[in-house]
């Protein structure tokens, strides 16, 4: 080998070997610098939304609430702290599903920036990496400020309810990635983001416990909040925010759900990028 | 041909070699056995029609595509182990642009350096060099969707050359393009090939392949059907020179049948005969005498797409 082939090889070794180690953080690098083209809006809708959510339901609703059951319906707290930590978590799941629809499709399709990527140094599943951990930062970032507002309303009597803004996220993160999973096998856009927001998400906002326990619907109703990730979140949420009693065993049920739906997304998310990049 | 050896006489290593190259989507083998080498600083063009397996080649040079038989080395190194090491030496010019429209033209080459460990006061650096390059200075703030087909064409070239590649893969890089446009990028392209720079391009133009390639292959149907430089292989199954007449698309037939032997060879094209040989305005002197008045006539030299023509029996561009 020719010592011009052999000083080539060096900086390719090199160049390779940092790519495997840092490609996942190129890419959310990326991500996150495309986010900047609408970073007004993430600001905006970052505060306006928990304004707008903890005025209407938090005050408004609650005093009507408060008024006429005179625990919340939650048997232990004020309408606005029941609420909150579900509207916490329900922000975070919905900025997971407007990042991991359209964004996802456009970067394999309309602006495809995925395959000028995988022309570079990094791997397919880094690039799935590097997605999911910006709007991962970008989930907490929104919840980090949702719960700023929540604890100016006084939604949040324990001090341990900060660690709400990491399990919020930590649910957003789980439904986007399977979301995201989904939304890359999609060749052609033929509605199916809409149809995700309307039979998925917006049935699960409104059936996860979020408004009113679980407890209070009929029991061949209740199995949609079981298998809720934004169930067990709004639940985790609310034992951390207030203590909310339950078993033990349901708390850890919830982080073991939240954690593998999230694990086993996020490896299907990888697995079906790389089949569709790498043809 | 072998490559150029140096002062030495030591032939430089193959910065590509591909030998038996094949890829397959379930029976159908889109890359059917292709065996070339690319020696460092050639310019080596793949030309054929579309649908030829020229894109397919260049995804797997690119070390994205997994070969499904056949070896392949690019800088000495196997794609299926050293995906990353050889991407951070190849600079790669898509088919279609796939520039970030959420950036501005400047950004595009920054973030893209990043993914190359570039650091980014570097990166900036080499980024305003190439667009400098590209001609694109006066637009490093503009909205990727502003730009012409043209500026979007360098601006992709640009950002494949942000690493400084050993080796820049241009699939098609003029389609779409108009002609001015066209000779601009050439220039560039060119400028590049003078600064030593592998080329490895895929064209179904004829003309770019001209311009551009010191070697090409011929590819049809996922197969080389002949290999050398243009001169060579239009040297090797060509005339020197072709004279083109039409007598009307009713009548090309029927003329070409009259005049056969006319000439070493001759094509029927739906709109015009080609006839091969070393003297065009010879033949063309010798149909008048006969009796055949063509409504126009043209007397050119052979081209690659004469070649291709003698190879496949079919125009490049259909």
């Amino acid at each position: 080998m020719s010592a011009q082939t052999v000083s080539s090889n060096r900086s390719a070794m090199a160049g390779g070997a940092r790519a495997r180690r840092l490609g996942s953080w190129y890419v959310a690098e990326h991500r996150l610098l495309d986010m900047r083209a609408y970073a007004q809006t993430i600001v905006a809708t970052s505060i306006g939304n928990p304004l707008v959510y903890l005025f209407a339901l938090g005050v408004g609703l609650a005093s009507l609430v408060d008024a006429n059951l005179g625990d919340g319906g939650g048997g232990q707290v004020s309408y606005l702290v029941f609420v909150a930590p579900a509207l916490l978590a329900a922000a975070a799941v919905t900025v997971a599903t407007e990042e991991f629809t359209y964004p996802i499709l456009a970067a394999f399709k309309w602006n495809p920036i995925f395959s000028a990527m995988r022309s570079a140094p990094v791997s397919s599943a880094q690039i799935a990496n590097g997605t999911i951990i910006a709007v991962a930062l970008r989930i907490i970032v929104t919840c980090a400020i949702y719960f700023a507002v929540m604890v100016a309303f006084g939604a949040v009597p324990s001090p341990l309810g900060v660690f709400g803004i990491l399990t919020a996220s930590a649910t957003g993160v789980a439904v986007g990635v399977v979301i995201m999973a989904y939304t890359s096998t999609v060749e052609e856009d033929k509605g199916q983001m809409a149809i995700i927001m309307r039979f998925i998400i917006t049935p699960m906002f409104l059936f996860s416990g979020t408004f009113f326990p679980l407890s209070q619907l009929p029991v061949y109703l209740q199995w949609i909040g079981w298998i809720s990730p934004l169930w067990h979140g709004t639940e985790l949420g609310r034992v951390l925010a207030y203590g909310l009693a339950e078993p033990i065993w349901l708390t850890v049920a919830h982080v073991a759900y939240i954690g593998i739906m999230l694990l086993g997304g996020w490896r299907a998310a990888q697995v079906i990028i790389t089949r569709r990049l790498d043809k | 041909m072998s490559p150029a050896a140096n002062k030495l006489g030591v032939v430089p290593a193959p910065v590509i070699t591909a030998t038996a190259l094949t890829k397959k989507y379930k029976d159908f083998a889109a890359v059917d056995g292709i065996s070339f080498e690319v020696a460092p600083g050639e310019s080596f063009g793949l030309l054929g029609p579309n649908g030829a397996g020229k894109s397919t080649t260049m995804r797997m040079v690119g070390a994205v595509s997994t070969r499904t038989g056949g070896d392949l080395r690019i800088l000495g190194l196997d794609p299926d182990e050293h995906g990353p090491e050889i991407r951070s030496q190849l600079g790669v010019v898509p088919q279609a642009d796939n520039l970030d429209q959420e950036l501005r033209v400047r950004d595009n080459l920054i973030v893209y350096g990043r993914y190359f460990g570039i650091p980014r006061a570097v990166v900036a650096k080499r980024a305003d060099e190439l667009l400098e390059f590209a001609q694109l200075a006066d637009r490093a703030k503009a909205k990727v969707d502003d730009l012409s087909g043209g500026m979007k064409r360098r601006l992709t070239i640009a950002r494949a050359l942000v690493n400084d590649p050993r080796i820049l893969l241009l699939d098609e890089p003029t389609t779409g393009l108009d002609p001015q446009a066209r000779h601009v990028l050439w220039d560039r392209l060119f400028r590049l090939k003078e600064q030593g720079t592998t080329l490895l391009l895929t064209t179904h133009y004829m003309d770019e392949a001209e311009q551009l390639c010191d070697r090409l292959v011929v590819v049809d149907k996922g197969a080389i059907m002949a290999e050398g430089s243009p001169a060579e292989l239009i040297r090797a199954h060509s005339s020197r020179e072709v004279l083109e007449v039409r007598f009307g698309s009713d009548r090309n037939a029927m003329v070409a049948e009259q005049i056969a032997g006319v000439g070493d060879r001759i094509e029927v094209l739906p709109d015009r005969i080609l006839v091969y040989s070393a003297d065009g305005e010879a033949e063309l002197a010798h149909l008048l005498r006969e009796g055949h008045a063509p409504i126009t006539s043209l007397v050119r030299r052979s081209s690659l797409e004469d070649v291709f023509l003698r190879l496949t029996g079919r125009t490049l561009i259909e």
